[in-house]
């Protein structure tokens, strides 16, 4: 049984979104939807946000990014530093909100493009090209890649390249539990599923509460010296849990994990001090994924 | 020894405001039926009128997506935990 950690901290912002962020850039500028001086829309929870910021600066676009209020300071210093603007969205309405008043702004503001990340097809193809290829170089004998679900590009893109080149591989998808401030009222018929998901591409999907994504995410720590962020506890907490299932069989194991990013933009949540169980209420009501 | 299962806020007005309720069965669909015996109402609001998970609750047990462990066929042992969450950016989609 082994584990190993594909390290997406290391990309320039930090953060495996820059794959996404690039990809979906250059696609919308070989299409022509996106020409010089356009300002980029985006609903996002902060590492898009962060990426894109970073690419637009670089490339001469303004960008307007929509973010849920809940998120850590550091996310807002990264996109301001990076010239973005922010409009916040309601707290109790989550990502699910940061959505709805993106896809709002973008039809009174015709002239912005949004390039949507939950439904944007260059989303998954950049881990189709990438992060899966880069994978079974690395890790011919891979039997388990383990990622987080958000938008669903890296799962979709990396799983359906390693299904194509290893039909047995197990696609296993790790999903942050919030508190009940998160969820809040939201109502059961109106949820909502990005459009780049397809369960087909997954073997098994786990819901991660916040204390077991910092307990994982503190192991890391103790055990590698890799500081990495919340969300990559919840996926190493889903990685142990298939690990565990296949080691009781007796059978051989080569699980990659995802460190989907650093722990920098967390530190002002408290997440790497105090007692976990402190650390964990202190989560509570914040996006940490 | 019984199952928890875990109400999200918007179906506690069917719980009188439980966060968590026990129930039995040995199957997902058992504890669902048996959580209506007590809790009348809530099978409604999990499954639609085929029968089927409704798209946007997400059920775990043991913080497994039932979605790939059997639907409402898979097995709840006796002390697991059921969750049921809403769907967030990042929900499910009912296996076609």
């Amino acid at each position: 049984m082994r584990v190993w950690a594909k390290l997406e901290d290391r990309n320039p912002t930090g953060s495996i979104k820059d794959r996404a962020a690039l990809a979906m850039v250059r696609t919308a500028e070989a299409d022509g939807t996106l020409t010089p001086g356009c300002t980029i829309l985006e609903p996002t929870s902060g590492n898009t946000g962060i990426s894109l910021a970073m690419v637009a600066k670089l490339r001469g676009y303004g960008l307007v990014c929509v973010m849920p209020e809940n998120t850590s300071i550091e996310r807002r210093q990264l996109l301001e530093m990076f010239g973005a603007r922010i409009i916040f969205s309601p707290a109790a309405g989550g990502s699910n909100q940061a959505v709805a008043t993106a896809k709002q702004l973008a039809a009174q503001n015709p002239d912005w493009v949004m390039l949507y990340q939950y439904g944007n097809p260059a989303n998954a193809l950049a881990h189709y090209e990438g992060t899966g290829p880069e994978l079974l170089r690395d890790l011919p004998t891979i039997t388990h890649f383990v990622a987080g679900l958000g938008t669903t590009g890296t799962l979709m893109g990396t799983g359906r390249y390693l299904r194509e080149k290893v039909p047995d591989v197990a696609v296993i998808a790790a999903e942050p539990r919030y508190g009940d401030l998160v969820y809040g009222l939201r109502n059961i018929d109106e949820g909502f599923v990005p459009e780049l998901y397809d369960d087909a591409v997954l073997t098994s999907r786990f819901s991660v509460t916040s204390y077991d994504a910092l307990r994982r995410t503190r192991d890391l720590i103790e055990h590698e010296g890799i500081f990495a962020g919340i969300s990559t506890g919840a996926i190493l907490h889903a990685a142990l849990s298939v690990a565990d299932r296949v080691a009781a069989r007796g059978e051989r194991a080569d699980v990659a994990f995802v460190v989907a990013d650093g722990g920098w933009k967390y530190l002002s949540t408290g997440a790497y001090s105090g007692s976990l169980q402190e650390a964990a209420e202190r989560l509570e009501g914040q996006l940490w994924a | 020894m019984a199952i928890e299962v875990k109400i999200p806020t918007i179906l506690r007005t069917y719980t009188k405001g439980e966060k968590a309720v026990s129930a039995t069965g040995g199957s997902l669909a058992a504890v669902i039926d048996d959580l209506d015996t007590n809790y009348a109402g809530l099978k409604g609001r999990l499954i639609t009128e085929d029968g089927s998970l409704h798209r946007f609750v997400n059920v775990y047990v043991d913080d497994e997506d039932v979605r790939f462990t059997g639907s409402l066929d898979t097995p709840v042992a006796d002390g697991a935990t059921v969750t049921i969450l809403p769907a967030v950016a990042g929900g499910s989609r009912d296996r076609a």
